[in-house]
């Protein structure tokens, strides 16, 4: 059977300020927050108090549900404030850093030697085992499940996403150590995706089974990946991770140290000197003020890519498994006749009723600007053509409306994440929003499911 | 800052909730966003949009069906020549008698509907659907010339309201609404909807004795009968009324106002075609139906007219370029399209084939298959759902 496939639907979106290929700086700064919002259906514990100290790799927040996944410290210092929000909902903790960057030591290992249950018992105590995401759902992968497989995507198609390749170039050892430990968690091992052709430092990597993606964005979304190489049916079970994460459980046995310290693209149009900092997740957005400069107020702070990534704002964070984030200005402003100009030469659009096709070199200086006023789903096509997934988008969007959730599971709710029908979004004509009517449709299922 | 925008935001509190005019809120909107893309941003989801929007879209259809609307205006006038034996007419006074006839038409329908969308947007307290700009330029150049103003604000408000509004408005309607408007006229009052005298501005109220405005001495010219070619639906017939297959390509020829000219309506194919707008996968197959079901016939002896004629008489390339392939009614699924269109081409050929007394058979097919696309899809994303879990798993 082939390794190769080839994906023809799709889109790269030509937008401005991609990240150059350089790291000069390390951006840590005086606070960093340990968060479980990011997380789908986490309800976290406190396991600290104002004042305490900690090291990389200290406790900080568990999953009240199952209290043996604990999520850590990045940074050591001293724990400076727990925020609550609307019904004392725990938002972050947060944590003064000292500087000294000193870790708990969790003992190295020779990964080779250990037993899955030695493996997932060092995963969840060191606070690493959140990097695990369950298909279907995307939820924190439950430590009793035994995924058929583990898939990781060896590169990003998302719009101005951190190059993986640049990312892990130095982390191949520790990546390697990482695939050795976690395969032993599943039952077919480890399966890594690349793009065809690519250089990828990751094609090294042994002990995984390698697949080759052709095509344009979203062919590098691992849910993308699980349709072609093994649909989700019900019942099934697979679990997902990135390179990045397995890095650092690499580094994990390898230094017995927690070290969550990782290349993230700072990029956007918005972005004056697009480029790529050494951070860790939890670091305040405050300190990234050289990127943005004074526009403080009118661009928006995303941690992720600018079709999936959460708005999180000058005073937010970046969230635990990111490793990009994105600035671009708020488009609040009126356009004068702009639907109805014969030419609109500095708005994109894959639609041919504009001219975009013309000029394919172009990148363009977007905002947040809706574009338009939200209506019923009016044309058909459109998102079949940006969606290489056998699946049929506006009827899953509808039975997730509906909350049917025969018919969600029918259309295919179980093999798709935000993420991947996010272009759906970027393109339709009549402005709904399907990452939001899939979310609250994989609420429901869960709710279902409990 | 804009001018007009300072005017705008300055009346603007006026129209929201809880201001004097509250109750026109949409009204508002409707305008607002007609001049100025709104200041909205993305709050969920994708930051970013395409600048692609239903307005976009909508303008693009109304852009295509301008040839033929262009078109209607020359041959209403035309038509009326021909009838009254107007030698002396120049293009002037030709292109003059058709805006005449067209411009009431067109406000009765736009006047009517837009009327109840904007009213049904209000008590709903939604924004403006852009959709029955569309439906309000199809709707006058499918219906007779001479149709009774009333007859068509009566059928422009229940294709509005049965057609559409009761079930949610644009994009919720299971039938074309143009179409509906025109199968109300057509059943509820068959005497101005057919026969030889609807399809010429004027010889209706002649042949009833009267005289009608701006037709000189009011007389027909003898012999002239103003018969449709599916009126005289065989080779005979046609050569009779001195039909052929060129006047009626180019369209020079009694008919629905918009419909006659294949030229026309195929440079608003092409637009839409190329623009995404409507799928050419309905109208090829739409076409290849109606072909092969008048081959079979000609084969078969049903007529004796060639497949192609098919193509270029009555309402057919009309219906299937701008009617069959409104996305809202039509099939969804991609292998749907090809299936929706087939049935829509065969049955409309089918019906003219064999049911003499009623000869254009574009509306009801449209209507017929409109109400079975659900189930088209229905059956191919069943397929679909099965194929995918026939799937083998890559991974070992």
């Amino acid at each position: 059977m082939s390794n190769n496939i080839r994906l023809k639907k799709g889109l790269d979106i030509p937008v401005a300020g991609k990240a150059a290929l350089q790291c000069e700086r390390t951006v840590i700064g005086d606070l960093v927050a340990v968060s479980g919002c990011e997380f789908r259906a986490l309800v976290p514990r406190l396991l600290v108090k104002e004042g305490d100290s900690v090291l990389c790799g200290t406790p900080v927040l568990a999953d009240k549900k199952r209290p043996e996944i604990l999520f850590t410290s990045p940074v050591s210092g001293t724990v400076k404030a727990v925020v609550r929000g609307e019904k004392r909902k725990l938002i972050e903790v947060q944590i003064q850093t000292d500087g000294r960057q000193a870790a708990i030591d969790f003992g190295k290992k020779d990964v080779n030697a250990l037993s899955a249950e030695e493996v997932k018992d060092a995963l969840l105590k060191s606070g690493l085992w959140p990097s695990f995401v369950q298909r279907p759902y995307g939820i924190i992968a439950h430590p009793d499940d035994t995924p058929d497989a583990i898939f990781v995507s060896a590169f990003s198609t998302a719009p101005l996403a951190a190059d993986i390749d640049f990312c892990c170039k130095d982390e191949v050892k520790f990546i390697q150590a990482g695939v050795d430990a976690v395969r032993k968690l599943s039952a077919k091992g480890v399966v890594v995706s690349y793009r065809k052709d690519g250089k990828s430092p990751l094609e090294k990597l042994e002990n995984v089974q390698k697949f080759y993606f052709e095509g344009k964005h979203p062919a590098g979304n691992v849910g993308v990946q699980i349709h072609h190489l093994r649909p989700i049916r019900k019942g099934d079970v697979v679990w997902t991770i990135t390179p990045m994460m397995l890095a650092a459980i690499g580094k994990l046995f390898l230094t017995g140290k927690v070290d969550l310290m990782r290349k993230v693209a700072v990029s956007g149009p918005a972005a004056l000197y697009p480029a790529y900092i050494n951070t860790v997740p939890g670091v305040k957005m405050s300190q990234l003020q050289d990127f943005f400069g004074t526009q403080t107020q009118s661009v928006r702070i995303i941690s992720g890519d600018l079709l999936s990534g959460k708005t999180v704002g000058f005073e937010g964070s970046l969230g635990f498994k990111d490793n990009q984030v994105s600035l671009i200005l708020e488009g609040n402003d009126y356009e004068m006749f702009g639907w109805a100009k014969p030419i609109r030469m500095s708005q994109f659009s894959t639609s041919k009723t504009y001219f975009s096709w013309l000029t394919p070199w172009k990148k363009y200086e977007m905002d947040t600007n809706l574009h338009g006023g939200e209506r019923a789903f009016v044309v058909s096509d459109v998102y079949g053509k940006v969606l290489p997934m056998n699946l049929f988008p506006v009827y899953l969007a509808k039975a997730c409306l509906a909350g049917d959730i025969e018919k969600m599971e029918k259309y295919g709710i179980l093999e798709v994440l935000e993420e991947d029908l996010a272009l759906c979004e970027f393109v339709c004509p009549s402005k709904i929003d399907i990452q939001a009517i899939i979310s609250d449709g994989i609420d429901l299922m869960l709710k279902e499911m409990a | 800052m804009n001018p007009l925008r300072k005017l705008v935001d300055q009346i603007k509190p006026t129209f929201e909730k809880g201001g004097k005019l509250g109750f026109l809120h949409s009204t508002f909107d409707a305008f607002e966003t007609f001049m100025f893309v709104p200041n909205t941003v993305t709050r969920k989801g994708s930051h970013i949009r395409d600048c692609v929007d239903i307005k976009r879209v909508m303008i693009i259809m109304v852009l295509a069906l301008v040839p033929a609307f262009f078109f209607s205006i020359w041959n209403i006038g035309y038509q009326h020549t021909l009838a009254f034996g107007l030698k002396d007419w120049g293009f002037w006074n030709i292109v003059g008698y058709g805006l005449m006839k067209i411009i009431p038409l067109y406000l009765v329908t736009y006047i009517v509907g837009l009327a109840i969308e904007f009213a049904s947007a209000q008590i709903k307290g939604h924004e403006v659907n852009e959709g029955y700009l569309v439906t309000g330029f199809i709707l006058p150049l499918i219906v007779p010339v001479d149709v009774p103003l009333w007859m068509l604000a009566v059928a422009t408000a229940f294709a509005v309201i049965i057609g559409k509004e009761v079930f949610g408005g644009t994009g919720m309607n299971i039938w074309n609404p143009a179409l509906l408007a025109r199968a109300f006229l057509f059943f509820s009052y068959p005497s101005s909807m057919s026969g030889d005298y609807a399809w010429i501005g004027g010889l209706q109220k002649a042949s009833e004795g009267g005289i009608p405005w701006a037709s000189g001495s009011g007389v027909i010219v003898d012999g002239f009968s103003g018969a449709t070619p599916l009126a005289n639906a065989s080779m005979q017939g046609l050569a009779d009324h001195g039909y052929n297959f060129w006047n009626l390509f180019v369209g020079n020829i009694p008919g629905a106002v918009g419909e006659t000219s294949a030229i026309a309506i195929l440079l608003g194919a092409i637009l839409i075609v190329w623009t995404g707008v409507a799928s050419w996968k309905i109208m090829v197959s739409g076409i290849a139906g109606g072909l092969l079901v008048g081959w079979v016939g000609f084969i078969g002896g049903a007529t004796d007219i060639p497949c192609w004629y098919q193509l270029v008489m009555g309402g057919f390339l009309f219906g299937i370029v701008f009617m069959a392939t409104d996305p809202v009614t039509s099939a969804q699924t991609e292998c749907g399209k090809w299936v929706y269109g087939f049935l829509v081409g065969a049955i409309c050929v089918l019906v003219r084939l064999f049911n003499p007394g009623y000869a254009e058979g574009m509306m009801l097919a449209i209507l017929l298959m409109n109400t079975f696309a659900p189930l088209i899809d229905h059956y191919v994303i069943e397929a679909s759902i099965k194929r995918q879990a026939r799937k083998k798993v890559k991974i070992a």
